[in-house]
């Protein structure tokens, strides 16, 4: 083989392909020990998202053939109600449930940090612990607490001279009141673990200075943690609006298994939206992978919102440099 | 006079954090008491607060219904799997970032970099056609092959590799006549143990508890995992739930006393990529 090589006039383009393989070889070891991600990439993800984006501008079913329809899927998309109310109780979760792991994590590790209290280790062990725990587990004891005529939650309403609240049943509108509280429960311990992280992170010499100056516990808060914190509360948000845009296993598990979000589609994600279109229930593959591509889009758009909003200024930067490594 | 408002402050503190301590603990602590109620009990109002007598015939129900010691094999075999594999090509990924010199290395890594602000989600359904195309539906292969080796992981173990691992160390043992896979079990991985750790619960405990894909890939009952099981036992009437509930303290105790008697190592593993070293 090689011989033969040698008599043809070697051109430029042989020459590359050489030194191209030369260097392969050469540093083979280290191409092998990349080699996986890269390959496993290109199979499993790589190419079904590219495909598709393609697939999303066909109607198919999985079994005919591939029909050619444009963009009448993304049309279908926007005229459906029912997608727009799983858009709609998707953001409404998410947002509302943002307000407590959000300022609730914040103020929980300010606490922990203040010094004032101690068994740091053992809160921050109990608030960790849904984090731990299976989803689908959580929905169902959350199930059960939330139930109309037996659930804890009922009981302490009637404690407090309430009536009994059908939460997971009446028009399905409440049954969000419980994902909301689902999601709040399991994400508070993970935020608060992050942000103390960070707290600690921070320079005491900053602490000391503010409290020369007759700074209150408050105004340390707000006008040095969370400034110096930005990066770290952008890295959570963006973990958290992406689960909400995951949102199913809870909506899933208190509708008993329902794949329309229950009564009124009252617990329909957008996540449940697009598993019911294809694989699960439907075959509208073409039509779910558009519903895919907008769900990325929502979670790219989001994202970048965030990080304009939170983009930091010359002089924040200049701060951010007391912070001592974490 | 100050001496008091700090002490009542610090009062408040504590009733706040303990406070949100018993919400975390009690859905928790209700799973436990109810997995020992009998079903007439659960559905008695007010609820029962304390531990009842019934956990024996709980079980027996709940082997009735599903084959937990099934489901947990197939948990356990789907999560080892998965996390020795991811733990074997991260490391390796990571390794070969931190410490070769290869051309294309900065544009490659620029290219692993890109690939983590993708949401799978764009992919999802071509996936599971490929899935169902390459006969992988119910079988735990498509569940442990496709994202074994993430980019993260390998970002992560690049920087660990970054601050740990001295090139000299390979170009000593090399002297030493050690072939590549030699160094690399044998001298590399050792100092990798920390890092192998945190990688290894961050994705044991999201796999253990993953719902979705299972859900989407197997079909029939004796390949269930424990989240698939559990939701199982779920329909829409003649819930039995003591056995429901004594089936999720199975799915759930586990990792709950592996958290508990480690809790450090798991909090730091699970926020890994959060917090920079």
């Amino acid at each position: 083989m090689s011989s033969v090589k040698t008599a043809v006039p070697v051109t430029n383009n042989n020459r590359n392909q050489n030194a191209f393989l030369k260097a392969l070889y050469k540093y083979r070891v280290a191409y092998v020990y990349i080699a996986p991600f890269f390959i496993l990439f290109a199979i499993f993800n790589l190419y079904p998202i590219v495909a598709g984006f393609g697939l999303s501008f066909f109607r198919w079913d999985g079994m005919s053939k591939l029909h050619f329809i444009g963009i009448e899927n993304y049309l279908n998309l926007f005229k459906d109600v029912l997608f727009w109310k799983a858009t709609g109780n998707t953001l409404l979760i998410g947002i509302i449930a943002h307000i407590p792991i959000l300022l609730g994590g914040l103020a929980l590790a300010h606490i922990l940090n203040s010094k004032l209290v101690r068994g740091e280790n053992i809160f921050k062990t109990i608030y960790f612990m849904p984090m731990v725990t299976s989803s689908v587990a959580i929905s169902i004891i959350f199930m059960q607490l939330f139930s109309n005529n037996y659930g804890l939650i009922n009981w302490f309403v009637s404690v407090f001279g309430g009536e009994k609240v059908n939460w997971l049943g009446g028009d399905g509108s409440l049954i969000k009141v419980a994902v909301i509280v689902m999601f709040a429960w399991k994400w508070i311990g993970w935020n608060m673990v992050i942000y103390l992280a960070g707290m600690q992170g921070i320079s005491q010499d900053i602490y000391e200075a503010a409290e020369i100056d007759g700074a209150s516990s408050g105004q340390t808060l707000f006008r040095i943690t969370i400034p110096l914190l930005k990066p770290i509360i952008l890295f959570t948000l963006v973990q958290s609006t992406i689960g909400m845009f995951n949102l199913f296993t809870e909506p899933f598990i208190l509708t008993n298994s329902s794949w329309t979000g229950g009564i009124n589609n009252g617990g329909l994600t957008v996540m449940m939206y697009l598993l019911n279109k294809a694989p699960q229930g439907g075959n509208a593959y073409g039509y779910a992978s558009a519903v895919a591509y907008i769900i990325t889009l929502f979670i790219v758009v989001i994202s970048t919102i965030f990080n304009k909003v939170f983009e930091e200024k010359d002089d924040e930067q200049k701060m951010a440099k007391g912070r001592k490594k974490a | 006079m100050r001496h008091h408002k700090l002490t009542a402050k610090i009062v408040i503190l504590y009733i706040i954090l303990i406070l949100v301590a018993i919400i975390m603990i009690l859905p928790f602590y209700m799973m436990f008491v109810m997995s020992t109620l009998k079903t007439n009990e659960i559905y008695s109002f007010p609820p029962h607060l304390w531990f009842g007598t019934n956990l024996a015939a709980n079980w027996a129900n709940m082997l009735k219904q599903v084959d937990i010691v099934r489901a947990f094999g197939n948990s356990l075999f789907v999560t080892c799997s998965y996390t020795f594999l991811c733990l074997l090509f991260c490391s390796m990924g990571g390794y070969a970032f931190a410490t070769y010199d290869f051309p294309g290395k900065k544009q490659l890594f620029t290219v692993l970099l890109t690939t983590m602000m993708i949401p799978f989600t764009a992919g999802i359904i071509p996936w599971f056609i490929m899935m169902s195309k390459f006969g992988w539906l119910n079988t735990f292969r498509a569940l442990i092959i496709p994202s074994c080796a993430n980019a993260f992981g390998i970002f992560w173990m690049r920087q660990y590799c970054q601050n740990n691992v001295p090139i000299s160390l390979r170009e000593a043992a090399k002297i030493d006549g050690c072939s590549e896979w030699t160094i690399f079990f044998r001298v590399i991985a050792p100092i990798l143990i920390p890092a192998y750790s945190a990688l290894g619960i961050m994705q044991f405990v999201n796999t253990w508890n993953d719902f979705m894909q299972p859900l989407m890939i197997l079909r029939t009952p004796q390949m269930f995992t424990l989240p698939l099981a559990l939701k199982s036992m779920v329909s829409d009437r003649g819930n039995d739930y003591g056995a429901i509930m004594l089936a999720s303290t199975c799915a759930v105790l586990p990792l709950l006393v592996a958290f508990l008697c480690a809790s450090k190592f798991f909090m730091s593993g699970l926020t890994a990529g959060a917090v920079k070293e």
